[in-house]
C-alpha cells in the first residue's frame, strides 16, 4: 500500500475542499457528527437541538413516524437541506459550508432516481465520472460495483428494462462505487413488494458490512429497524427520543413514544401501592403486580408498566398474573394473539405461543409474566432509572 | 320499440358524422383550393381548372422579390427559435426549481404578450421605439418575433418541467455533478421533447406573422406573408397559390416532422421511465 495512512482513512481527500481540516482530525473523529442542529422551514421547525455521533463503519438509522423530521436529518448531511443553527462534521471536517457535489456522500432514494436516460453502466459510472477517475478503472470498478449488487453484465440495459428491486440494486451500486464517505439511504425499501424489501434489507446490510462503508437508513418501519442497524435513533417531532442498539430500545424503551412505536408494548397506568421490600404497583383495574424498580419510588406515586406482548404467557408460573376474559383472539400458527379485557381501562394484548389449543372469545385467562419483563415509566412518559 | 329505437341511433350517428364531415370541409377547403389552383394552367387565380402545370412555381423561383422575402422569413424564423428556446428553457427552469419573491407575478407576467392582441403590441413597441428615437431595423424585426414566441415556448417548457422530479437532479449533484453539469448532463435531456417543440413552434410563430410584421418592418423589407399582401395589392395571380402552397409546405411539414421525433424521443423517454410508486 503506496498511500499514507491518511488516505486510507479519507478515501478521497482531493474532493475534501477544506484545508487540511481532515489530517488533523484524522483516525479517531467520528463519520459523521451532528452538533445541536437546529432545522427551520420559515416558523415551522423541523429539527431542534439535535445531537449525535455516528462512529466508522457503523449502520444507524432514523427511525420514526412520518414528519418527525428524520427525512430532513439525513437530507442535512447531504446538503441538500440547510441547517440554521449548529454544526455538521463529516470525517471530522465541518461541512455547513461545502456545496452537496463535494461533500463525498452517496445517496439513495426512496424513487431510485436512476437517470432514465442514461444505461446502467452510464448511471453507475456517473460519480466515478465526475471523480476524474481514468476510463479503464471506471470499467473495472462499476463491474466490481454490479457484481456486489449480484447484476454483473447488465452494463448495457436502461433502468426502465429492470424490475423495482433491480433499479434499487443499480441505485445502491452508484452511490457506493466512489467510495464515499458515508452512505446514506432514505427509506430505499419503501418502494419495493413485500418479499423483495425483505431480500434488499439483507442484502443492504451484507454490502454495508463487506465495504465496511458507514451507513445512515432512514425508515418508519421498525422491523427494517431492529434487523438492519447497529444502532437506533428513535425520532419524534424533531428531536431524539433515544439512541440505542436494538435490543435497547425495544427491551429497554427510554419513553413511553419509544415503547409504543416499536412493537405496540401494553401500558399498563398504575399506582405503588408498597415500596418496603419487592415493588408493588395497584394497576386501573384493581390487581397488583410486582416489578423491579431500579430506585425505590415514593408511595402513591402515578407509574406506567410497559410490557411487550410477547412476554406474556398464558397460565404458567411466572410471578405476575393477572386474570381477564378474552375479548378477541386471532390464530396466527404458532402463537395467537389475544386481546385479554383485566378490568382496566385498555385492553391488553398477549402474543403467546399455542398451549394445547386457542383459546376462545369469552373465556377466562390468567396472563403471567416476571417482574424484569417489564419497563416503568414515571408520570412524563420518561423511564425510571 | 327495439328497433324503433336502434333506428334513431343509426340517424343520430349519421347526423354527428355529417355534422364533422362540414366541419373539415370548411376547415381544410380553402387549402385544398390554394393547393389545387397552384397547379392551375389558367392565368387567373380561381377556378375553373383549365389544365395542370407547374409554371407558376417556375415564376416564383425566378422571382427575385418574393425569393428574398422568403430567405428573409427563413433566418428570422431561425433566429427566433434559437433565442426563444433558450430563454424559454432557462426561464422554465427558474420559474419551476426556485423559489423567489414575486415568483407567481413573474409566472403570469411571461404569458401576457401571448394574451395582448398582436396589433396593440406591435403599435407598442413601435412607439416604445419612436420614444427612445431608434430606427426601425431588422434587430427591431427579430425581437419583436422572439417577444411574440417566447410566452409559447416558456409553457411548453414549463409544462415539461413539473413533470422532471428533482430526485434526478439531487441524485447528480450527489454524485459530484456541480449544479450546471447537472443541468447539463440530466435535465436538459429530459428536457428535449420541449426544446424541440418549443423550437419548432417559435419558428412557426415567427414565419406566418403578419400583423406585428407590418408594423416593425423596415423601410423595403419584406417577410413572406408581407410580400404575400403587397402582391394581392395588385392582382390575385396563381402565384400566389403556388407562394401559399409554398408557405403551407414549410409551416405545416416542420412541426409535423418536428412532432414525430418528439413523439418518438417521448416513447423512448417513456419506456425507461421509472414505474411511478406511491410515495
Amino acid at each position: 500500500m503506496p498511500d499514507s495512512q491518511d488516505t486510507k482513512i479519507h478515501p478521497r481527500p482531493a474532493s475534501a475542499g477544506a484545508e487540511g481540516a481532515g489530517t488533523a482530525a484524522g483516525a479517531n473523529s467520528p463519520a459523521v457528527e451532528f452538533r445541536n442542529i437546529d432545522i427551520a422551514y420559515g416558523k415551522f421547525v423541523a429539527v431542534r437541538d439535535f445531537s449525535l455521533s455516528i462512529g466508522k463503519g457503523s449502520f444507524v438509522t432514523l427511525l420514526g413516524p412520518s414528519g418527525c423530521g428524520k427525512t430532513t436529518i439525513l437530507r442535512s448531511i447531504a446538503g441538500l437541506v440547510d441547517i440554521s443553527a449548529g454544526q455538521i462534521m463529516i470525517g471530522g471536517r465541518r461541512v455547513d459550508d461545502v456545496p452537496i457535489y463535494k461533500r463525498n456522500i452517496g445517496l439513495v432514494f426512496q424513487s431510485y432516481a436512476l437517470f432514465p436516460h442514461k444505461s446502467v453502466f452510464d448511471n453507475v459510472a456517473f460519480g466515478l465520472k465526475y471523480r476524474n477517475v481514468a476510463k479503464p478503472e471506471i470499467k473495472r470498478k462499476v463491474g466490481q460495483a454490479l457484481d456486489m449488487v449480484r447484476l454483473p453484465g447488465s452494463e448495457k440495459k436502461l433502468p426502465s428494462q429492470l424490475s423495482g428491486g433491480q433499479q434499487q440494486r443499480i441505485a445502491l451500486a452508484r452511490a457506493i462505487v466512489f467510495e464515499p464517505q458515508v452512505l446514506l439511504l432514505d427509506e430505499p425499501l419503501s418502494a419495493l413488494d413485500a418479499n423483495m424489501r425483505e431480500e434488499m434489507r439483507v442484502e443492504i446490510k451484507k454490502i454495508q458490512k463487506e465495504t465496511g462503508i458507514t451507513a445512515i437508513f432512514v425508515t418508519h418501519d421498525q422491523e427494517e429497524a431492529l434487523s438492519m442497524s447497529d444502532r437506533i435513533v428513535v425520532m419524534n417531532a424533531g428531536s431524539a427520543e433515544q439512541v440505542g442498539t436494538p435490543e435497547e430500545v425495544y427491551e429497554r424503551p427510554a419513553t413511553a413514544f419509544v415503547a409504543d412505536f416499536l412493537g405496540k408494548a401494553n401500558m399498563l397506568s398504575g399506582t405503588v401501592s408498597r415500596t418496603d421490600g419487592p415493588t408493588i404497583v395497584t394497576l386501573a383495574g384493581g390487581q397488583t403486580i410486582n416489578v423491579l424498580s431500579p430506585r425505590p419510588l415514593p408511595q402513591g406515586s402515578a407509574v406506567t408498566v410497559v410490557v411487550r406482548p410477547q412476554k406474556l404467557s398464558v397460565g404458567g408460573t411466572s410471578a405476575n398474573r393477572l386474570s381477564g376474559r378474552v375479548v378477541s383472539a386471532s390464530y396466527l400458527g404458532g402463537s395467537a394473539i389475544y386481546e385479554v379485557d383485566m378490568g382496566g381501562k385498555a385492553n391488553i394484548r398477549a402474543n403467546a405461543p399455542i398451549d394445547g389449543r386457542v383459546l376462545r372469545e369469552g373465556e377466562a385467562v390468567e396472563l403471567g409474566f416476571d417482574a424484569d419483563d417489564c419497563v416503568l415509566l414515571d408520570e412524563a412518559g420518561l423511564r425510571i432509572s | 320499440m327495439k328497433a324503433r329505437r336502434k333506428e334513431e341511433g343509426r340517424w343520430a350517428w349519421r347526423l354527428t358524422g355529417f355534422v364533422t364531415l362540414c366541419v373539415y370541409i370548411f376547415m381544410f377547403a380553402p387549402i385544398v383550393a390554394t393547393v389545387i389552383l397552384s397547379f392551375n394552367a389558367s392565368m387567373f387565380g380561381g377556378f375553373p381548372m383549365t389544365g395542370f402545370s407547374l409554371q407558376w412555381y417556375a415564376k416564383l423561383m425566378g422571382n427575385e422579390a418574393v425569393l428574398a422575402a422568403f430567405r428573409t422569413s427563413l433566418w428570422i424564423a431561425l433566429v427566433t427559435a434559437a433565442v426563444t428556446t433558450a430563454i424559454g428553457v432557462v426561464t422554465a427552469f427558474a420559474l419551476v426549481r426556485f423559489e423567489f419573491p414575486g415568483k407567481q407575478a413573474l409566472s403570469t407576467l411571461v404569458i401576457l404578450p401571448a394574451l395582448v392582441p398582436e396589433t396593440i403590441l406591435g403599435v407598442g413597441l413601435l412607439v416604445l421605439i419612436k420614444a427612445i428615437d431608434q430606427p426601425r431595423t431588422m434587430l427591431l424585426l427579430v425581437l419583436g418575433h422572439i417577444l411574440l414566441a417566447v410566452p409559447y415556448v416558456v409553457l411548453i417548457a414549463q409544462a415539461r418541467m413539473v413533470g422532471i422530479r428533482r430526485v434526478y437532479e439531487e441524485a447528480a449533484l450527489s454524485l459530484g455533478a456541480s449544479r450546471f453539469s447537472s443541468f447539463r448532463e440530466i435535465t436538459l435531456p429530459l428536457l428535449i421533447p420541449a426544446v424541440v417543440g418549443g423550437a419548432l413552434l417559435a419558428f412557426t410563430i415567427s414565419f406566418d406573422n403578419t400583423s406585428a410584421s407590418l408594423f416593425w418592418r423596415p423601410a423595403g423589407v419584406e417577410t413572406m406573408p408581407t410580400q404575400i399582401l403587397s402582391m394581392l395589392k395588385i392582382s390575385i395571380s396563381p402565384e400566389i397559390n403556388a407562394l401559399g402552397t409554398v408557405m403551407i409546405v414549410v409551416t405545416v411539414g416542420i412541426p409535423l416532422i418536428g412532432g414525430l421525433l418528439m413523439q418518438s424521443l417521448t416513447k423512448l423517454r417513456r419506456r425507461s421511465e421509472p414505474k411511478e410508486e406511491a410515495r
